[in-house]
């Protein structure tokens, strides 16, 4: 049992940080009251341009490349996000098809640039991130196999940002005033918060982050960008923002969760213990027990009250 | 010029022209898209409009037709919840579901045509109905959005079906279901042939009861008129005497219902067989069929008639000219923003109309 625990850890981890880092980009943009829908279509920019930029500068730069590539990634993802916080901060649109769109523009842009840029919709990058044991800490007994070894650092690097992110949010005047314009927008704005500013700032975060994991996803474990990028991990990213009801340790923990279930869906036919569990139970298990947990949540409402609400100021 | 200008002041009307203007700024957008990536956009609208059978082939026109047919079904599915007061962004899911009982019931099942084929169709609708009732219930006991639930649901969905499909109807492909048996398919000799070749089909005919049916639910029925004022304003609906959450459940069940025949239609008329790992893409552009037909049957028609043509075109499209096909989505997509956040145009409206009376003043003086 132990050889499998140590096998799928490493692999659940490095599922969970992209998923991770995406949902915490959600809870920004939740947060200072813009919903998000658009997480999947932002982490697809984030997983081209940097698959992009790796293919195209992997010669001349070598794997200097590749520390370049996620931020570009996460840059073109902020960039990109700008459009839906115009949409629904401006011009007020609702923010949920603004989300939808951004899905479907992500998808159809980046695969329509991959097609007249590079003459094919799927781009291979030469190297990615390489796994390491962590010198010493890996051969800490029961801990060391399944947290220090085969890991990648950009799921440490994650973990840093979800640290950070916990102590913008909750410790510093910054993070009260995102979050009182997630609340209450009008108060906020009656105290000299700029609503508008935060939550522009709350959505291009988001970007940040959603093209931060798509840049993640390439590095790591996929090493590839083609139309297979989106398949639903923004959407999981949703579920666990929701599980993890929108609050950074929460989220860690939904993702985790979540990240293991998906693992061991996917692992579940190299398993003999395995094998009987058919995978539909673990791949339909978060959105599962995340509308369980809205039922539950229902009586006491714990997401951002003003998420959703375009700001009007003349509402005050 | 007093007539002209109520189209830029007046909400009712502005309302009206958004569509045309966030059609037109879409395509303008991607012709700026193709001759920025070095493509020439009249060789490739004229290539679309070839494609889409405008003019050569009425091979290609059928096809249009055909792909407006499943669009027509989720574009109502759509509207019919936002009259109500629901955002059912979940109609691919719905449409999954449908889809795939209605493939199960055509390859499993051996009958007579004229009970197989309605057997099918009215399984995938009660699929639909039954997938879509869950958020429904959730939303009138619970208060739980429907947006939240029917993304989950659309993903619930979309993994059951890529279990379902290699385990009890697997086809020659590991990705594929088998095909239907023949007389489960809504496709039909005499349209085929009508249409030289194309899978143009019954659905289109069914699609076509739906827009009448729903019309007159929405527009002729009390029951039409309690829904809209639940989602006009709840409470004083629910004051009014209206049993406000059995109407929530009822809104997406129907709405449901209609995602289900959309994928009645497409499974077992274009495809004829289920794929795995994709939610049907028309689910999402469903939305924008509402959003361009503002909600109304009619108009859903003619909206789905216009991203029926595109959807048909893109592939000669890009065949002929070698501009991805993806242009056409990013197309939609962009359609889909300006109708949206149409206080843009709004905006435009109103400053191209103080031109124009600027400019009518003078004259007087």
């Amino acid at each position: 049992m132990f050889d499998i625990l140590s096998s799928i850890f490493p692999l659940a981890l490095a599922y969970t940080a992209p998923l991770l880092i995406i949902a915490l980009g959600g809870l920004f943009s939740e947060r200072s009251g813009v919903v998000n829908i658009g997480l999947e279509g932002l982490m697809g920019i984030g997983a081209f341009s940097s698959a992009f930029f790796i293919s195209s500068n992997y010669e001349s730069l070598g794997d200097f490349a590749i520390i370049l590539g996620i931020i570009i990634g996460a840059l073109a993802g902020g960039v990109f996000s700008i459009i839906h916080a115009f949409a629904s901060i401006n011009m007020k649109a609702d923010q949920v098809i603004s989300g939808t769109a951004i899905n479907m523009l992500s998808s159809a842009i980046t695969i329509y640039l991959a097609r007249s840029l590079t003459g094919s919709a799927n781009i291979q990058i030469i190297k990615g991130f390489i796994k390491n044991d962590i010198a010493g800490l890996s051969k800490i007994p029961l801990i060391g196999p399944l947290f220090f070894s085969n890991a990648y650092a950009t799921t440490y690097l994650v973990i840093i940002i979800v640290i950070i992110s916990w102590y913008v949010l909750y410790k510093l005047p910054f993070g009260y005033h995102l979050r009182a314009c997630g609340e209450n927008p009008q108060a906020a704005d009656s105290m000299g918060i700029n609503v508008i500013k935060m939550r522009y700032i709350g959505v291009i975060l988001s970007g940040i982050l959603a093209g931060l994991g798509g840049a993640i996803v390439i590095t790591t474990y996929y090493g590839e960008f083609s139309a297979n990028v989106y398949s639903g991990l923004g959407f999981l990213a949703l579920a666990a923002l929701i599980f993890g009801k929108w609050k950074p340790f929460g989220v860690l923990g939904a993702s985790l969760f979540f990240g293991f279930a998906k693992t061991v869906a996917d692992m579940s036919q190299l398993f003999e213990a395995l094998k009987k569990m058919p995978n539909i139970y673990f791949n339909t298990f978060p959105y599962v027990v995340t509308i369980l947990a809205l039922i539950i949540f229902s009586k006491n409402s714990v997401g951002p009250k003003a998420a959703g609400e375009p700001y009007d100021p003349g509402k005050r | 010029m007093k007539k002209i200008s109520k189209y830029f002041t007046n909400e009712d009307y502005q309302k009206k022209i958004i569509p045309f203007l966030s059609v037109l700024l879409g395509f303008i957008m991607g012709a700026l898209i193709m001759l920025f990536s070095g493509y020439n956009p009249l060789e490739a609208y004229s290539a679309l409009l070839k494609g889409a059978g405008f003019y050569g082939s009425i091979k290609r026109f059928g096809d249009t037709l055909l792909n407006m047919t499943t669009l027509i079904f989720t574009g109502l599915s759509v509207a019919f919840a936002f009259r109500t007061g629901l955002f059912n962004i979940g109609a691919a899911g719905q449409m999954l579901m449908g889809g795939f009982i209605a493939v199960y019931i055509g390859i499993i099942f051996d009958l007579p045509r004229i009970i197989h084929l309605p057997f099918a169709v009215i399984s995938a609708g009660l699929a639909g109905a039954l997938w879509a009732s869950i958020p429904g219930i959730l939303k009138a006991k619970f208060k739980v959005h429907e947006v939240v639930t029917t993304i989950m649901m659309n993903w619930i969905a979309y993994w059951s079906v890529y279990y379902f499909v290699p385990n009890y109807i697997p086809g020659n492909f590991d990705t594929e279901s088998a095909v239907i048996k023949e007389s489960a398919s809504l496709r039909t000799d005499w349209l085929s042939s009508l249409f030289k070749g194309s899978y143009v089909n019954l659905g289109l005919f069914l699609s076509i009861i739906a827009v009448i049916i729903i019309w007159w639910i929405l527009e002729k029925t009390t029951f039409g008129y309690e829904l809209k004022a639940v989602g006009f304003n709840p409470n004083s609906a629910e004051y009014a005497g209206m049993k406000v959450n059995r109407n929530i459940v009822f809104s997406m069940m129907i709405s449901g219902t209609l995602a289900g025949l959309a994928g009645a239609v497409y499974y077992l008329g274009y495809t004829n067989n289920i794929k795995i790992g994709e939610l049907p893409t028309q689910g999402f552009d469903g939305i924008a069929v509402a959003l361009l037909g503002l909600n109304n049957p009619i108009g859903i028609v003619f909206s789905s008639f216009l991203f029926g043509f595109m959807n048909a075109g893109k592939l000669f499209m890009s065949a002929s000219t070698e501009v991805p096909k993806e242009l056409i989505e990013i197309i939609i997509a962009v359609i889909i923003f300006f109708a949206a956040a149409n206080l843009m145009i709004k905006g435009f409206l109103s400053k191209i109309n103080k031109v124009i009376y600027r400019k009518e003043g003078e004259k007087n003086v």
